[in-house]
């Protein structure tokens, strides 16, 4: 199969980006999305143009790194998939396939569709943490958790904080981000004594790093490779407004 | 306090303040179209209705304060709220597609609830305010009294102000789009207020939807059947009344021929 690639190119941050097509070669249906732009990449070095620059690293879909918006949709055609794992056999022969950079003003494009997420580390760094003493691994099970909650907090832990939720959502909100983050620790027994200041801090960041606010138009939950639930969404809302009535300084 | 002020200054804390009042709101609105259905039980059931509420005095001012106040934190933290939205987005994609997965309710927030506010501001022109010039009858609706208590007729007033069709279309619309709004709207507000669970969501948010029909119907019903001849000849009746006592003359002269 061969198909048409409009690709977003863009020197640096502070250029102006264009979209310029380009033609593949002939493609097996088995590649990964990546292995295409891999494809396309070498052809381009070889006629001594610039290669497409584009994020990825476990090529598993695990580590949150590929990004991409595929025909108008973070990470292509399919539900729960992250880019790498897209593959070109979800593509029609002849196709022209439209690739963006994830677009947010917290995550300018540093080249071509690459751009930094450094803003979702401040906001970890806010409060995406728990106080612990280190020391030997405890016995597991010393500290007994409901299954419920082990469940529940196993599914936010399951965000790979890649940014998708951003770059679909009209407002770039990162609130589904925020949100596993926040109750993937407030779920547990461990993300207690920090519960409320976490949240708020990492409202706070969030807010500061100029993301926008939540519609509640679901389209960050439609396109999360993870599937994260909008419900934590609504816990964090709960969180947020119980931390702020407590008030007192010890919880800021 | 200080605590409190940081939280409205956030986008969560300000989501509260949109969920809340539009919530009152949202209640207000239903409220109003259960009353307006009392069109249905004629003339002395609104009438009456419409005088309870008239004679409510200080406590009619303090309710119309307070909806006042709720359109204005609502309006205020939703611009407020887009601004900084826009700003998160300043180069938009350009596939051209809406974004994916959201709704056209959700996605029109904004504009419908703009023409939302306009079509407010016509309606107590129209019916509170009874400014003669935007009824498009000709008649000072402030000056109708129920032949039989004296009242402010507002039953008449309604079968006049929905006779011209194009009123009468404008209302649809515009409760069209305010019902779009609150299909949106009425489960949003739970989700931004942290009342949600897994299992209560569906019924949530299918409730608001069934919620929102409602309302479009029992809204537009009144100018519907206005349209299609609902009391007429309760207006003929009355016409015939203030003929035979605002006239006299006339019928005595029409009567001699
Ligand atoms: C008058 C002009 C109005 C404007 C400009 C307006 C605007 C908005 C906007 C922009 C939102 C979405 C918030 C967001 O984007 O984050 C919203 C939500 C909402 N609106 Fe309105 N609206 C108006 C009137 C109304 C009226 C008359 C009602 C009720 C009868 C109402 C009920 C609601 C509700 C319940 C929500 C959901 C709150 C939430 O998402 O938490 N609105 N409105
Ligand atoms: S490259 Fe690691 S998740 Fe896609």
């Amino acid at each position: 199969m061969k198909v048409k690639l409009k690709v977003w190119r863009q020197k640096d941050t502070r250029s102006a980006g264009e979209f310029r097509l380009y033609e593949t070669p002939d493609l097996n249906v088995n590649m990964s999305f990546l292995e295409m732009l891999d494809v396309v990449n070498e052809q381009l070095t070889l006629k001594g143009e610039e290669p497409i620059a584009f994020d990825h690293d476990c090529r598993e879909g695990i580590c949150g790194t590929c990004s991409l918006v595929i025909n108008g949709k973070p990470h292509g055609p399919h539900r729960g998939v992250a880019t790498c794992q897209t593959y070109m056999r979800s593509f029609q022969d002849g196709d022209i396939i439209i690739v963006e950079p994830w677009r947010a003003r917290p995550f300018p494009v540093v080249k071509d569709l690459v751009v930094t997420r450094q803003a979702l580390d401040k906001i970890m760094q806010a409060g995406g943490y728990i106080s612990v003493r280190t020391g030997a691994a405890p016995d597991a099970n010393s500290i007994p958790i409901s299954k419920e909650n082990a469940d529940l907090a196993m599914d936010a832990a399951a965000c790979i904080g890649c940014g998708a939720c951003v770059a679909a959502c009209k407002n770039a909100s990162a609130m589904l981000f925020t949100a596993a983050k926040v109750s993937q620790l407030g779920l547990l027994p461990q993300g207690q004594p920090e519960r409320y200041r976490r949240v708020k801090r990492m409202v706070e960041a969030m807010d500061e790093a100029g993301f926008g606010a939540c519609t509640v138009t679901g389209s960050c939950e439609a396109v999360c490779p993870k599937n994260i639930s909008l419900d934590f969404i609504a816990r964090l809302n709960r969180d947020y407004l119980v931390a702020s009535l407590k008030g007192g300084a010890k919880h800021g | 306090m200080i605590s409190l002020w940081r939280m409205l200054n956030s986008t969560v804390g300000k989501k509260y303040l949109m969920a809340l009042s539009g919530a009152g709101l949202f209640l207000f609105a239903s409220g109003h179209m259960i009353g307006n259905l009392q069109l249905f039980l004629g003339p002395e059931a609104l009438n009456r209705y419409a005088h309870f509420l008239q004679s409510l005095g200080e406590i009619l001012w303090v309710i119309r304060l307070g909806l006042l106040g709720l359109i204005v934190l609502h309006i205020g933290s939703a611009l407020m709220l887009t601004l900084e939205n826009k700003a998160a987005r300043p180069a938009d994609y350009s596939h051209g597609k809406p974004p994916f997965a959201a709704s056209l309710a959700s996605r029109t927030m904004l504009g419908g609830g703009v023409l939302v506010a306009l079509f407010v501001v016509y309606h107590l022109l129209h019916y509170t305010v009874c400014l003669k010039a935007v009824n498009f009858t000709g008649i000072d609706f402030a000056h109708l009294t129920d032949p039989e208590t004296g009242h402010h007729d507002v039953y008449a007033m309604v079968l006049y102000g929905f006779s011209v069709w194009y009123v009468s279309l404008f209302y649809i619309v515009s409760v069209g789009f305010l019902c779009l709004h609150l299909s949106h709207g009425a489960s949003a507000m739970f989700q931004s207020l942290g009342l949600r669970s897994h299992a209560w969501w569906p019924v949530i948010s299918k409730g608001a939807m069934i919620w929102s029909v409602i309302l479009f119907l029992g809204y537009s019903v009144v100018p519907g059947s206005v349209l299609l001849g609902y009391g007429r000849s309760y207006l003929e009746n009355l016409e015939k009344i203030q003929s035979a006592a605002s006239t006299p003359a006339e019928v005595t002269s029409k009567e001699a021929h």
